[in-house]
């Protein structure tokens, strides 16, 4: 009786995990799949393309897409391939992801260790930025934008990214330090640290995982962001979302697919590069805050 | 004047007072000892010292200074936490040195401090390692080490052996004790067990309720105590307090209480000063510690009352050293305190002697003591 049931307990337990793994590989091509499409169509030649089949595999590789995407592709009015705007997203997006991660490590560290009346009140209020849909915020920050004479720049854009940003940042900060011995910065104050160097000293250091955590999820979203790209940005200040747009939409003649491919994935790089050096950190980080110690 | 003065502290959050008009005065070189159940304002009453809550009332002070108004690190006070509160990502040797960093003292003297220091607490081979590398006690001595290279006026210690094991914390203990005793230094320190403060106090304040029941040495606390809460909390197995009647016996007073089978028993009491005396005819409780009740071998000779009194024994518990008799009084359990060769059996009958000078009388209503 006991070594029937304990044989079933096996024989499900096997079925479970078969399970399981077909699901896994299920959703993984599902999500690879599109990827490895725009993979090999950006090194095929126009004429494969619209010629044949999507799915094969590239006859006669060649990477004058990749090279026409980055510098030569007609974006908008001008033939200046990607280059110009992917900068432009880099000097956007360091610069956000910088101020938003710092003002957020500070938030959630006043909002924890230097509790003030109606601190919970306004930390609500901070979560709505995180929810309020982007629609909503456009016009008014359009606005906000023109009276401190910073629209259409890049310092602009910046802007609108930190402050939407902060709502983010400070949650993630606020939830992992809640769970930080307050004892300690007691202890620091006994010993004579004052605000910024306890910050400094104390708390900074052992922030690492939810710095990862906060910088992967402000860099992918502040990277990828098009709407507020369009709106805010002039002409110089375009971000690499908007770009591709206009590589994808302008073409006046023959459709590039294979351009468009190549730009795509020039697009989408960044953010995978950052997942790939931090994640294994990012995991980790969402871990730490939940799980003490 | 006093070295640390805490005149007529009180404290509130919000509308809610936790402290009530806590008087305490700490003579230099003092070890005094905050106990209380748990919630009863003790760490509160720390935080206040330290300055790390403000005061809602009253003042402060530390060797003639006010401080109720000055930071906590320019009070030359060092704390020891319960969680011992070492900087995770910094070294032992750092974190020792973090607050004589923070005051500006010069590199080559936080290094002599920290080497002497770490020689004292036995810690030299553990400076280069972190707080995660370290066992318990190890960072308990961190702990004091960090409070110690300060050499503050005040030691304050927050609970600092509750996280230890029970051999551990009895070590620590003893080691605690004799540090005082070498540096002389004054320690407020708090727990809520009532052996370390017996053991290391040389003066206890007894909290409920953010009251203080009674300020004294250890002895007093133990032997004389000001009423039913600090005798039942100071002690353990805690003060047998049994309903008894004030009743005049041949022309002396004696307390009556009834045996396990319902009759009357009378003892003689000690003291009949005023206090008792109006309580002639009236219910009070009779205070009686477990080791005043003895065996008559056992009984302490030097006594100048000891009543006989035969119970039937309820339980017997042989712990070790001392067996400890259960028996039933004016209907509640009595422990009484034996060698560990005594005779009592359970079921039988026995003769306690009982040492009258040891008890206490309390008014049931007031709670407090009638006869001091
Ligand atoms: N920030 C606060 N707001 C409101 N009440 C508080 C606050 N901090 C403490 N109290 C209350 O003050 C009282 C005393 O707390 P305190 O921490 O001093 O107790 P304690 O004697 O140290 O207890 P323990 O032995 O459990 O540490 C408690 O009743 C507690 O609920
Ligand atoms: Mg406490």
């Amino acid at each position: 009786m006991a070594i029937a049931t304990q044989d079933t307990a096996v024989r499900t337990g096997r079925i479970t995990r078969t399970f399981i793994y077909v699901v896994l590989i299920f959703f993984a091509l599902f999500y690879l799949l599109p990827f490895f499409i725009m993979v090999i169509n950006s090194v095929k030649p126009l004429s494969e393309i619209t010629s044949g089949n999507m799915l094969a595999l590239p006859q006669d590789p060649t990477f004058a897409p990749w090279a026409s995407a980055w510098s030569t592709a007609q974006i908008g009015v001008e033939a200046t391939g990607l280059k110009p705007y992917f900068l432009n997203s880099i000097l956007m997006v360091v610069p956000a992801v910088a101020i938003s991660t710092a003002l957020g490590a500070l938030n959630g560290y006043i909002l924890t260790k230097w509790r003030f009346r109606g601190d919970t009140i306004l930390f609500g209020l901070m979560l709505f930025s995180c929810f309020i849909p982007f629609q909503i915020v456009l016009i008014p920050m359009a606005r906000i934008l023109g009276e401190l004479g910073l629209s259409g720049s890049l310092p602009g854009l910046i802007l609108v990214h930190v402050v939407y940003g902060i709502g983010f940042s400070t949650l993630y900060f606020r939830n992992y330090y809640a769970a930080f011995p307050t004892e300690l910065v007691k202890s620091a104050m006994i010993d004579g640290a004052g605000f910024f160097r306890i910050f400094w000293r104390i708390m900074l250091p052992v922030s690492g995982p939810i710095a990862v955590v906060c910088i992967i999820w402000q860099f992918t979203n502040i990277w990828n962001d098009f709407l507020f790209g369009v709106s805010f940005a002039g002409l110089s200040a375009q971000p690499m979302t908007v770009a591709l747009n206009n590589l994808v939409q302008s073409s006046t003649g023959v459709k590039e697919y294979n351009v468009h491919f190549a730009g795509a994935i020039l697009a989408a790089l960044p953010t995978l590069f950052v997942y790939i050096v931090a994640g294994r950190y990012f995991v980790r980080g969402l871990m730490a805050g939940s799980v003490k110690g | 004047m006093s070295f640390l003065d805490i005149d007529n502290v009180t404290k509130s959050y919000g509308n809610v007072e936790v402290l009530h008009r806590v008087d305490i005065d700490v003579q230099e070189g003092e070890f005094l000892v905050l106990v209380g159940p748990s919630g009863c304002g003790k760490s509160t009453l720390l935080n206040m010292i330290a300055g790390l809550e403000n005061i809602t009332g009253g003042n402060i002070s530390i060797n003639g200074r006010v401080v109720n108004d000055v930071h906590p690190s320019k009070r030359n006070i060092a704390m020891v936490f319960q969680s011992y509160a070492l900087y995770p990502n910094m070294t032992v040797g750092q974190n020792m040195t973090f607050g004589m960093e923070m005051h500006g003292i010069p590199k080559p003297e936080r290094d002599r401090k920290l080497a002497d220091v770490a020689k004292l607490l036995q810690i030299e081979n553990l400076l280069d390692r972190k707080p995660g590398q370290l066992s318990g006690g190890q960072r308990q001595r961190v702990a004091m080490g960090r409070a110690l290279v300060r050499d503050p006026d005040v030691f304050l210690f927050d609970e600092p052996l509750s996280n230890l094991d029970a051999k551990l914390r009895v070590d620590m203990r003893t080691e605690i004790k004799k540090l005082h005793q070498k540096l002389g230094t004054t320690i407020v320190y708090v727990t809520h067990d009532q052996i370390e403060a017996l053991t290391l106090s040389t003066r206890i304040a007894v909290m409920n309720k953010g009251y203080v029941q009674q300020l004294g040495t250890a002895k007093e606390v133990y032997d004389d105590p000001a009423n039913m809460f600090v005798a039942s909390f100071m002690g353990s197995p805690s003060m047998n307090l049994i309903p008894a009647k004030i009743v005049e016996d041949n022309g002396a007073l004696a307390a009556e209480i009834t045996d396990a089978s319902g009759r009357p028993v009378r003892l003689r009491l000690s003291r009949d000063g005023a206090g008792v005396r109006a309580h002639l005819e009236r219910r009070v409780i009779l205070g009686i510690r477990p080791e005043a009740i003895t065996d008559a071998e056992g009984a302490d000779r030097r006594a100048s009352n000891l009543q006989v009194l035969g119970n039937d024994v309820a339980v017997t518990e042989p712990a070790g050293s001392d067996t400890f008799v259960t028996m039933t009084l004016s209907g509640k359990d009595c422990i009484a305190r034996m060698r560990a060769d005594a005779e009592a059996r359970a079921g039988a009958h026995f003769d306690f002697t009982v040492n009258m000078d040891k008890a206490v009388l309390f008014d049931p209503e007031t709670e407090e003591r009638i006869d001091r």
